[in-house]
């Protein structure tokens, strides 16, 4: 059948739980088999949707956290007051299946001819996209030069934890942890304010790319903090998850 | 309820215009702000959909779905330009 195959008109399609990956105690990973899985840019995400037995209908969007070319996989954070992120974190199991559709979007997209250097602001689950631009980045064998700024509230949300602490070659990982430290912990112990900014974003003389995702005000205080910096409005990308999660 | 911005609604538009608008360009009919789409600020569930000016706040698409059918209003754009990628 062709359908998977042309591009334009998106259809809702049913994908099976191929593996669940605990992230952190609110955070998983679905890790997921699509038929026709037409590939994806690293960025994209794809939109889930809930059928009740009565009929009643929920669609939430996530972020892909894998990159082109790897088993296709999301993150979900758990929301205490969530319609969808509980059932998919607590109750969807290997074998099950769900409904969803995509790839979508092509503004929040990086791939190795974009170039850089590229700045990664993530705050909370914010993470998802970058890591998959990360892991592409590194697929691809690109060499831009990278600094990731990411925000957690305590060292047990930090997502990819593992991950982030051996980051590839020409990758900067730094870290701040807005309510809770470890004993001897030298990263930035606060929310990201203008100051931090200056201090850890590229200068902008250097042309760089940013992408910043996570809490609306997040992304808002970021965002205006790099134009004040000199980067040009249209060289700061950005995605923003709404007020809850990662604060 | 959460300001979200055009990216939340990707597979929506191009659900209903068969294409990837996230990167199309948008003018406000009412201040003339110029935007991606994507950078819109975005309401789901308002009831519907609204999409307002980042400057502004004038309204600027509203999608409503009826019965199955998804009724658009487009009428605060001057300008809605699908991207030549």
């Amino acid at each position: 059948m062709a359908r998977a195959a042309v591009r334009g008109r998106l259809t809702w399609q049913i994908a099976k739980v191929a593996d669940v990956v605990d992230e952190t105690a609110r955070v998983r990973t679905l890790v997921l088999d699509v038929p026709d899985w037409p590939g994806h840019a690293a960025g994209q995400h794809l939109d889930v949707r809930l059928t009740a037995e009565d009929g009643y209908r929920a669609e939430r969007s996530y972020s892909i956290a894998s990159a082109p070319g790897e088993p296709l996989a999301i993150t979900v954070e758990r929301l205490d007051d969530g319609e969808v992120s509980p059932y998919l974190t607590e109750e969807l199991r290997g074998g099950d299946a769900l409904e969803l559709r995509g790839p979508v979007g092509g503004y929040f997209v990086w791939d190795a001819v974009d170039g850089g250097p590229l700045l990664l602001v993530a705050g909370g689950s914010g993470i998802v996209p970058l890591r998959a631009i990360l892991r592409h980045r590194r697929r691809t064998g690109s060499e831009v030069a990278v600094r990731l700024l990411y925000s957690s509230r305590s060292p047990g949300d930090v997502i990819y934890r593992s991950e982030l602490a051996e980051p590839a070659g020409g990758v900067d990982v730094v870290q701040t942890l807005t309510r809770e430290q470890p004993d001897g912990w030298t990263g930035y112990a606060r929310r990201v304010d203008a100051a931090l900014l200056g201090e850890v974003a590229w200068p902008a003389e250097q042309e760089p790319l940013a992408f910043v995702c996570g809490p609306t005000s997040f992304v808002e205080t970021v965002a205006s903090g790099l134009v004040a910096l000199g980067y040009p409005p249209t060289r700061v990308k950005t995605e923003r998850f709404g007020a809850t999660g990662g604060r | 309820m959460d300001a979200l911005d055009g990216n939340a609604i990707a597979g929506l538009l191009q659900d209903v215009f068969g294409n990837e608008m996230t990167t199309a360009g948008s003018v406000c009919g009412h201040c003339g702000d110029e935007r991606p789409v994507a950078e819109l600020v975005a309401y789901l569930r308002a009831p519907g959909t609204v999409v307002r000016c980042r400057t502004c706040a004038s309204v600027l698409m509203v999608f409503v779905e009826v019965r199955g059918i998804t009724c658009v209003d487009l009428n605060g754009l001057a300008t809605l330009d699908p991207a030549r990628t």
